[in-house]
């Protein structure tokens, strides 16, 4: 019920506030995000049981809906549906319907009539999951995997886990972000998450042609020195520069990225002592990050992919939640006006 | 009506000295429900000739209820500080009432391991049963109506009221 939220938001949350679909970061409350990182801690315990599993969503559906090809992503989120007992069904559609000509609304349409309770979209243009949340049926729940230059935000909240487990909150903090900016989905929904949970200060770090224009709108400041920008920072985030990069010309060669902007021990000393070192993954060893800064104390970066796990089932079981009370209220209100045949989301 | 905590000490002793008469050679280990569970067990491991090993569950990921009540946004971790495989359990609830709780911690417990026993360890049993569950030992029964309920608060003092329910037919509230 908060009259000023921006209409990527409205989607994604239930007239009362609830999580409905997970598409974005940006413009969500601060305790919605809290409550994310709330859930995902409780869930955390689970992956250390005899057995990994809890009982929420039995006998939910949950498609993982990969445009574009992913393993870590894809399968952390299998993973976690599959720890809280949904049926999994895994599409890789660069192989399927779509290459034989069916459009993305058949596809849908079809998966929707399989009764699928989830999809979880990954989509090379950004603002596809948003196209199919506001196409599919009101019971279906649709969670963001990574939308082209957009948003990743289950990578975002992950990470936000992650900081506040190693840090204890946000408060006072200064979060560096290392590398190929301009087209990372992950920095994006980490700058806004950063922001709306209090984080002090949000850096970028990276050679101009690989930073955004519009960072000061994003709240974030730019640096295009490592010295500079990693000077006191409690918080590390290398981001993996991919190799289209370089033939795109925006880079002269790995070897002077690596130099400037790769992070080892020596570029690691202007950062705070405490400070920690995280990765989205898969990492470019000599890229991006040095061994010995990977493999390191300070490196947290299998932590993350362990904490991912968990933050991914509170999301899809606060989505499936909150998709359901909607879809309740739906059917009832479909139902005393038109009788039981207008109750679309029901089933 | 209201307990004050001498009352509800006279209780606790009780089954305090049921759980040593019954238990004692089994060497059982504690498992509250969190969280008024968690606070009948503590009240009743300060009264037993020696602690037994406590741990705490909270079953919200295994209730029956999540497509209609969805879930808290805050959920205590559970926590068995040991393993559970051939030992005998002490379920421990503040108040039994439709056995739906009981039925999910059990579920939960299973989990973790294959105990050799469970038993249950509630302080009031309030009727209004919808499963197959009854107390091993109970601090007190009481034959409430449909719109009342037993609420602890704790954890020190304990102190228990009996509340009236302001949503009507409601009959999936706690216990």
């Amino acid at each position: 019920m908060t009259p000023t939220l921006a209409p990527s938001s409205r989607v994604q949350l239930t007239d009362d506030g609830k999580l409905r679909h997970f598409l974005t970061t940006e413009h969500l409350p601060r305790s919605l995000l809290e409550d994310i990182l709330d859930t995902a801690a409780s869930f955390v315990d689970v992956g250390g049981r005899a057995i990994k599993k809890v009982p929420l969503l039995r006998g939910k559906t949950v498609v993982n809906l990969f445009f574009e090809s992913s393993t870590r992503t894809r399968s952390t989120f299998e993973l976690a549906a599959q720890r809280l007992s949904a049926d999994v069904l895994n599409l890789d559609i660069a192989k399927s319907a779509t290459s034989k000509g069916e459009t993305l609304l058949d596809t849908l349409r079809n998966l929707e009539a399989m009764a699928a309770d989830m999809f979880v979209v990954r989509h090379q243009d950004s603002g596809a999951p948003f196209f199919i949340a506001n196409e599919v049926t009101p019971s279906v729940a649709v969670i963001n995997a990574g939308d082209g230059r957009h948003a990743h935000p289950t990578q975002a909240m992950l990470d936000m886990y992650t900081i506040r487990h190693y840090k204890g909150g946000f408060a006072g903090l200064k979060v560096a972000i290392v590398g190929d900016i301009l087209h990372s989905r992950v920095a994006r929904s980490q700058v806004h998450a950063l922001n709306i949970l209090g984080a002090e200060e949000v850096r970028l770090i990276g050679p101009k042609t690989l930073l955004p224009v519009d960072a000061e709108a994003l709240g974030a400041t730019v640096f295009t020195d490592m010295a500079q920008g990693l000077k006191d920072v409690d918080v590390v985030i290398m981001l993996r520069l991919q190799k289209e990069r370089m033939d795109s010309a925006l880079l002269p060669s790995e070897g002077e990225f690596f130099r400037l902007y790769g992070l080892n021990n020596d570029k690691l000393h202007f950062a705070k002592d405490d400070a920690i070192v995280m990765h989205p993954g898969p990492i470019n060893r000599g890229v991006e990050i040095a061994s010995e800064v990977a493999d390191g104390p300070r490196s947290v970066i299998l932590n993350q992919v362990t904490f991912g796990i968990a933050v991914r089932m509170a999301v899809m079981s606060m989505a499936i939640s909150g998709q359901d009370s909607d879809s309740n209220a739906l059917a009832a209100s479909t139902e005393s006006m038109e009788g039981a045949g207008g109750a679309r989301g029901q089933r | 009506m209201s307990w004050d905590e001498q009352q509800l000490q006279t209780h606790l002793d009780a089954m305090a000295a049921a759980i040593n008469e019954r238990f004692a050679d089994k060497s059982p280990l504690l498992v509250g429900i969190e969280s008024g569970g968690v606070w009948v067990a503590q009240a009743l491991n300060d009264r037993l000739p020696t602690a037994l090993p406590l741990g705490s569950l909270n079953p919200a990921f295994y209730r029956d209820d999540f497509d209609t009540r969805g879930l808290k946004p805050t959920v205590t971790p559970s926590k068995l500080p040991f393993d559970v495989d051939g030992q005998h359990i002490l379920l421990v609830d503040d108040v039994l009432m439709t056995g739906r709780t009981i039925r999910a911690a059990m579920n939960e417990l299973f989990d973790f391991g294959r105990p050799a026993s469970i038993s249950l360890v509630v302080l009031f049993d309030i009727g209004h049963r919808q499963l197959p569950i009854r107390a091993d030992i109970c601090g007190e029964t009481l034959a409430l109506p449909p719109h009342q309920r037993v609420e602890l608060r704790g954890p020190s003092p304990l102190i228990a009221e009996i509340r009236n329910l302001v949503v009507e037919d409601d009959t999936e509230t706690r216990s």
